[in-house]
């Protein structure tokens, strides 16, 4: 690949590009990440920091799992501290429905080994006796976790650059065309960089850059409405969440609680703004005084949301073009990119340099989209 | 048309409420506070039946009628006391009432939020005893309390002498004075302060009065510390010659000037602009203080010019929305209105430049010194952060890394310093820096707020 600027260039610097910079880099390539701001900035640096494992799209915990490890090891791989806190992870179920749902996917994440606790009401009295009554039932998995997405995506882009990745920030990309096998990219500033293989993880921007190679996706922005509470002594071990969406919640060891919760509210890319809409605040307020009474009492102090990528089959793009060789594509994670951002970065430098990876991506595809889109029940029940 | 809703019911708020009751509306008038007035006009309790027109002084006739004249308004307008608006979104006010959630839908909203004090950090300000000035006259005005028996004034501002005449009068003993602007920095300001030459004088006689009372008052003094093992005991600093000067005191109040309360300007939608003089991010507004279609703002809530001046352009902004309805416009009114407002705006900028903001100080801060008080967040953790390879480079991502700015006051404390310490490392560039961008809630409420109702 004599000639040109960089072996692999990778546009977006959020953590699947880190992580994609990070294993390629390990293993000798020329790197360079391409950020229009700031590495980690966007939905994966503001989003609720859950690596959980319960309820994962079945096609998926592979991959979960493979990333799951890779948190665990966060610490050796980057040489930073990103929070990480393996406290488990509280599904909790309000009625039979949800309870039938709840075995559903507990039956699912047993199948890829993963343990699951069943519990009945009186065991949540029990041990976590600050909880409302009302739940029927609920599952734990003790090796979910969370991390802190503000400090995660710096680290590991730090730990890619070790490596001799580079990674640019406040760097537009403008323009990318074919160059024999390769590809030549215009920088804003007038600069132009030619690769050999080219990585799509521009999250909300991502569409951008597929539709110029002829391929298409039906993403649309969007994001969690999310709030934090002031801190109050550390009592909420696990991370909790409501199966109906409505309230995912978290307390961290220096006593701020964490809360996101459905429906998730509009975000527009091109203001680079996502409001939260004061109703939804309120709404995922009461929820959480519903499943915890014990906060009534606690005060909210800031709301957020980000601009993430979303799919009507919830699940994400992350493969080889089906147009051009060397384009990969990794974006449109739902929400739930977070978790399964250190494996997609393993799977995409394997699939740049050993032509393939062992782990299974098949419904990934952006091929999936030629044929009629499916919708997910998760898609009707997140959004209103 | 829904009525106009005016959110502050200091001097600014309630000269607005004046001009739109003659005009025949009925304003509704939203106020965080239990009783009128504001900051600087503030009510005590009906209980504690303080001698206001002792305390206010030379304001004291002011006081009586702004007071007077908002119980006139009251029956022919909305009044609602103890009401915090706590998000805006679109034409929606989200309001916290008896700690209830509720909602307010406008056309036409002025804002006149008031202001608060700029606080500039040094070793020993989270001690307990060390207030804002402002906070320093709240606990005499409202509460009838001082915050000592032996109290420093310290900071760069003309209203520190004015609170500890306030002070000495209630029974105070005044440990010190000390003002980090030198007197040839004040002299050389003069020609803007002329501008407002009753106020200049007002200023002037605070600190004769000072003088005479036998306070020790000092002039370009360097802060080095507020001492004290589990509260305030001394305060240390350098005077103009250099020599170390500690004096013995139980309380300290800090008076940096005042910054504007924006926040709610913020999410109604306002555009901000960098401030060079005040090195501040403040809201874009034109002649009449509007700030876009449909939203006014008014008072040391989007401009410092004091008490007078709030007035004035709270009468300004309410005829804006008169004339942005059809009203017939009053132009000799408005265009006298506006002239009294610029001059008084002016003086305060004045002040700014004689008074200044300590970024020096502030960039020479210790690594040790707190910075975020709320999230305890260091000075030498905001500059290790930015130090670091792909650190941050501007506050909302400095605060994102280092929590700096993201607790209860939501940066409303520390931000202006944080933003001085970012300017620092990026050559002095307060525009650079960047804004903290404000988000809901404006104050931290309860879970329970939304229960019921809603």
């Amino acid at each position: 690949m004599t000639g040109r600027t960089t072996d692999v260039a990778i546009v977006g610097g959020g953590l699947v590009g880190a992580w994609t910079a990070f294993f390629l880099a390990r293993r000798g390539q020329r790197v360079t990440v391409l950020e229009k701001g700031v590495v980690g900035a966007q939905s994966s640096g503001v989003n609720f920091g859950n690596l959980r494992l319960q309820g994962r799209f079945p096609g998926q915990y592979p991959l979960s799992l493979r990333s799951q490890a890779l948190w665990e090891e966060f610490e050796a791989l980057t040489g930073e501290d990103c929070e990480f806190e393996q406290s488990g992870h509280l599904y909790l179920a309000y009625d039979a429905e949800e309870h039938a749902r709840l075995e559903s996917y507990a039956e699912v994440s047993e199948s890829y080994g993963l343990a699951i606790e069943r519990l009945e009401p009186a065991d949540l009295r029990r041990r976590w006796p600050w909880l409302g009554q009302q739940a029927v039932a609920a599952t734990f998995s003790a090796r979910d976790a969370t991390a802190n997405p503000r400090l995660a995506t710096p680290a590991v882009m730090r730990a890619a650059a070790r490596h001799g990745a580079s990674v640019r920030e406040n760097t537009r990309v403008v323009d990318i065309g074919r160059s024999g096998d390769g590809f030549t990219l215009a920088l804003a500033n007038g600069e132009t960089l030619s690769c050999g293989a080219l990585v799509n993880s521009a999250g909300a921007w991502a569409l951008e850059i597929a539709e110029r190679f002829g391929e298409t996706a039906p993403l649309f922005p969007a994001g969690p409405p999310q709030f934090v509470t002031e801190p109050f002594p550390y009592l909420i071990a696990p991370s909790i969440q409501a199966i109906d969406g409505s309230v995912i919640f978290r307390q961290i060891p220096r006593g701020n609680v964490i809360l996101a919760g459905y429906p998730r509210t509009a975000a527009d890319p091109q203001a680079n703004r996502a409001p939260v809409p004061p109703a939804k605040t309120l709404a995922a307020m009461r929820a959480l005084a519903r499943v915890a009474p014990v906060l009534a009492q606690c005060h909210v102090i800031r709301v957020w949301s980000g601009i993430e990528a979303y799919l009507p089959d919830m699940i994400p793009v992350i493969g080889p073009s089906q147009t051009t060789a060397g384009l990969f594509h990794a974006f449109g994670f739902c929400g739930h990119g977070f978790q399964i951002g250190p494996g997609v970065g393993a799977c995409l430098s394997e699939m740049i340099l050993d032509g393939g990876t062992q782990t299974p991506l098949a419904p990934f595809g952006i091929g999936r989209f030629r044929s009629a889109t499916q919708v997910s029940e998760k898609f009707r029940k997140e959004f209103d | 048309m829904a009525d106009p809703v005016i959110v502050g019911a200091g001097p600014a708020g309630i000269a607005a409420a004046e001009v739109l009751c003659a005009a025949g509306l009925r304003p509704i008038l939203i106020d965080e506070g239990a009783r009128a007035g504001g900051q600087g006009y503030r009510r005590p309790a009906e209980s504690l039946a303080l001698d206001m027109a002792r305390l206010m002084g030379s304001e004291a006739r002011k006081y009586a009628a702004l007071h007077r004249r908002f119980e006139a308004l009251l029956p022919r307008i909305d009044y609602r006391p103890g009401t915090l608006v706590w998000a805006i979104d679109g034409d929606t006010l989200h309001l916290l009432r008896d700690g209830r959630a509720e909602t307010l839908c406008f056309d036409r909203l002025l804002i006149a939020s008031g202001a608060m004090d700029r606080i500039a950090p040094l070793p020993g300000w989270t001690l307990p005893g060390v207030f804002t000035l402002g906070g320093a006259q709240v606990a005499l005005k409202d509460q009838g309390c001082l915050i000592g028996s032996r109290v420093a004034f310290l900071g760069s501002s003309p209203l520190l002498a004015l609170a500890a005449k306030q002070y000495r009068e209630m029974g105070a003993e005044i440990a010190v004075i000390a003002d980090t602007t030198a007197l040839r920095a004040k002299a050389a300001a003069l020609p803007a302060l002329l501008h407002a030459p009753r106020t200049l004088a007002r200023g002037l006689w605070y600190m004769a009065a000072s003088l005479r009372a036998g306070t020790k008052m000092l002039h370009g003094a360097v802060p080095v510390a507020i001492e004290g093992s589990e509260r305030v005991e001394a305060l240390l600093l350098h005077d103009a010659r250099g020599r170390e000067r500690r004096f013995a005191c139980d309380a300290v109040a800090l008076g940096y000037g005042l910054k504007p309360e924006t926040q709610l300007a913020d999410l109604a939608g306002a555009t901000f602009v960098y401030d060079a003089d005040f090195r501040l991010f403040l809201p874009k507004i034109d002649g009449m203080g509007r700030a876009r279609p449909g939203l006014y703002l008014a008072g040391d809530g989007v401009r410092i010019g004091g008490a007078d001046a709030a007035e004035a352009s709270g009468a300004l902004a309410a005829h804006a929305i008169l004339s942005d309805l059809g009203r017939p416009a009053e132009i000799a009114v408005t265009r006298r209105l506006a002239r009294r407002v610029q001059r008084l705006r002016d003086f305060q900028r004045g002040l700014a430049r004689a008074f200044a903001w300590p970024r020096a100080q502030i960039a020479a801060l210790d690594d040790a010194v707190t910075l975020c008080r709320c999230e305890n967040v260091t000075v030498g953790a905001v500059r290790a952060s930015m130090a670091r390879d792909l650190g941050p480079a501007e506050v909302n991502r400095v605060k994102a890394i280092t929590r700096c700015g993201m607790g209860r006051c939501q940066g409303r404390v520390c931000g202006p310093a944080l933003q001085e310490l970012v300017a620092a490392e990026c050559g002095g560039d307060g525009l650079a820096a960047g804004r903290l961008r404000g988000q809901a809630p404006v104050k931290p409420i309860a879970l329970a707020a939304a229960m019921d109702g809603s």
